[in-house]
């Protein structure tokens, strides 16, 4: 099940990264209100989690989600389309950047509360399970997450029950401003190891290092084991969020930066391709998001007059705001 | 015909939707052997994997369940106090309820939240007293108090078939009401009921209240004819209901065992004087302000809406209207 064409995976880096860059534009642009938290830098690790999964597993993210949705192979389109608050949009506008999901994909959503991911995929893939599915599930957070108690009671539950959830770790040294060392006591592999849970610290920059861990904890997960843990290292090559470019926050050495971003997965990941293949998916990865663009800004704004749609799934409405 | 406790209606209600639908199955802690006296004999009957204990991880077991309803099945969690439901007022609201709406219908979050015992159990003191139903009702969550065994069975089994989720508040001061129940049958959301009628006031009281309203109004029948509606579901609430009770009787009363400001009593008064022009002032008989529930029972009781209270609203509502 496992994909470890390097072209596609490189396809997956390039796509993330270029899909990113354009967000960014959209928001300097207006188009896109509210801003994003860019997963610049990162791309490796959806990108390489996900090559290891199936069509029938589910995944559930972050706030900094995007690269996560489309490593699933989610429409960059429709993408775009809900960033920019369109009707056509994946949630049809009303989930936007934080909230992405995609159903069809077991993408089960972005989730904008941090550390909230862990406990509502172990259920998910408790329950498909429980179905007759051979159903594993990856939860993805960052760092900072693993301050949140939930998230802990999360590994406990997951482990207790051997449910065969993939929690994945994206260290990339801060939660906001705050760097590791100032809230993290013990370690990321030591919350795990707690509960029983193996841990492998990988290099999150290299998008086959990541595939090849992930891969082989999916292979031990679905011949029956429980919940594993990889804390992928890596580094945030832009804001935490687009606010940051307008208010300047000085919280990372220039020379940390500088450091890295010369460890680039999308770069890596490249050079393991001959370069007229490199071309190749570089202009195809233009070609498609020229068109997601298009679609996106063409594509009709949700009618305010529908502002609660989707609400409730069973159809109940309440009274509406006005005198 | 048979008479049921207020309790065991739950648990048929719990075994009944276990034995229909193998979709639901139920997660909470002391489940199995039963601890609430509610899910008594479950386990036994459905299995341990169907009636789950689970360790005291109020947050992610809530969350837990969020997720195997978004796979498809009907998870039915208890509380054990409701004061637990604060540690997860976080999962219910950002999470179970948002997803509707934040993934633009992608998906349905059938769970209910079970609280037997909710509200004052007497000598429980501070954390265990709470009845904090109002703010469910507040975030839109669906909201349910029944007051009776057969509304307790009816309740709970549309609960675990609604498609969204539901928070059932079972009082504790209701729980050992014992009622003639010939037929056991599921209750629509939504849809009041109007256990007493009467042409002076309409009392609304909520949940275990309803007792004491419908005492109230009988030690004062001499004297005022009293018609008690209880709501029984507080979101969606039956407003058309209680409109057509009051624009009868032109008095409200509403006693509710929540707190004062920004209580369900506030929000029933409110939405009945946007629409009916009432012969007097209405009134609510509520816990305080900020109440928090003291130990000693007299004090534990003199928080909590009661009888003689209820006794005076009325007749000050009749004085002012006449
Ligand atoms: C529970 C919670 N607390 C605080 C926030 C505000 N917040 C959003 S992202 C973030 C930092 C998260 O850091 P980390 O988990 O390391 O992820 P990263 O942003 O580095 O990808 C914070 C504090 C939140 N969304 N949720
Ligand atoms: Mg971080």
């Amino acid at each position: 099940m496992t994909d470890a064409d390097p072209v596609r995976l490189y396809r997956t880096v390039r796509l993330i990264r270029r899909f990113e860059e354009r967000a960014v534009e959209l928001v300097h642009g207006g188009q896109i209100v509210g801003g994003i938290h860019p997963y610049l830098g990162q791309e490796g690790i959806a990108a390489g989690v996900c090559a290891a999964l199936g069509a029938d597993d589910v995944v559930a993210g972050t706030h900094r989600g995007h690269g996560h949705v489309l490593a699933r192979g989610a429409d960059p389109a429709r993408m775009l389309a809900e960033l920019c608050g369109r009707v056509t949009g994946l949630n049809a506008g009303r989930g936007g950047s934080m909230h992405a999901a995609d159903f069809s994909l077991g993408v089960l959503g972005a989730n904008a509360i941090v550390g909230a991911s862990g406990a509502i995929i172990t259920g998910a893939v408790w329950g498909r399970r429980r179905q007759g599915r051979d159903t594993v599930g990856v939860s993805f957070f960052g760092d900072g997450a693993v301050n949140e108690g939930m998230l802990l009671e999360a590994f406990n539950l997951a482990a207790l029950w051997r449910v065969p959830v993939l929690f994945v770790c994206e260290n990339n040294g801060y939660a906001t401003t705050m760097p590791i060392a100032g809230a993290v006591a013990g370690s990321i592999a030591g919350r795990a190891a707690a509960f029983g849970i193996p841990a492998a610290r990988v290099d999150g920059q290299d998008p086959e290092t990541v595939r090849a861990a992930a891969a082989a904890a999916v292979d031990r997960m679905r011949a029956g084991g429980g919940p594993e843990l990889i804390e992928a290292r890596t580094y945030r090559f832009d804001a935490h969020h687009t606010f940051e470019h307008a208010v300047r926050l000085d919280y990372r050495p220039p020379d940390e930066v500088t450091r890295g971003r010369a460890r680039d997965p999308v770069r890596i990941q490249g050079e393991r391709l001959p370069d007229a293949d490199r071309a190749a998916v570089d202009a195809e990865v233009e070609a498609t998001l020229d068109a997601a663009v298009r679609f996106a800004l063409d594509s009709p704004r949700p009618d305010p007059a529908d502002a609660l749609a989707y609400l409730y799934a069973s159809g109940l409405t309440g009274r509406t705001g006005g005198g | 015909m048979p008479r049921l406790s207020y309790r065991r209606a739950l648990t048929r209600a719990l075994a009944d939707e276990l034995a229909r639908d193998d979709a639901v199955f139920l997660l909470g802690e002391d489940i199995q052997v039963g601890a609430s006296m509610v899910t008594t004999g479950l386990a036994r009957r459905f299995g341990a994997d169907r009636v789950r204990d689970t360790p005291l991880s109020e947050q992610a077991f809530t969350s837990f369940a969020t997720g195997a309803a978004l796979a498809g099945l009907r998870p039915v969690i208890e509380f054990q106090i409701p004061s637990l439901l604060f540690l997860v007022f976080e999962q219910i609201v950002n999470h179970a309820h948002k997803f509707p709406l934040m993934t633009g219908g992608q998906c349905a979050v059938p769970v209910t939240y079970l609280v037997p015992d909710s509200g004052s159990r007497t000598g429980w003191a501070g954390q265990h007293s709470d009845h904090p139903y109002s703010l469910f009702a507040h975030v839109g969550v669906v909201t349910v108090v029944p007051a009776t065994p057969a509304d307790a069975y009816g309740l709970l089994v549309t609960a675990i078939r609604h498609d969204d989720p539901v928070v059932v508040f079972a009082p504790a001061a209701a729980m050992d009401v014992r009622d003639d129940v010939d037929d056991l049958v599921p209750v629509p959301l939504g849809r009041g009921r109007i256990h007493r009628f009467g042409d002076d006031v309409t009392v609304v009281a909520v949940g275990h209240l309803v007792h004491d309203a419908l005492a109230v109004a009988e030690e004062l029948a001499d004297q005022v004819s009293v018609e008690v509606f209880d709501p029984r579901t507080l979101y969606p609430f039956d407003i058309d209901g209680l409109t057509e009770s009051v624009a009868r009787t032109g008095r409200l009363v509403v006693l509710d065992d929540g707190n004062r400001s920004c209580g369900i009593a506030a929000e029933i008064i409110a939405s009945v004087v946007e629409r009916v022009r009432l012969l007097a002032p209405p009134r609510r008989v509520t816990r305080p302000d900020g109440a928090v529930l003291p130990f000693a029972p007299a004090l534990d009781r003199a928080v909590q809406p009661g009888r003689d209270q209820l006794a005076t609203a009325i007749h000050l509502t009749m004085k002012d209207g006449s």
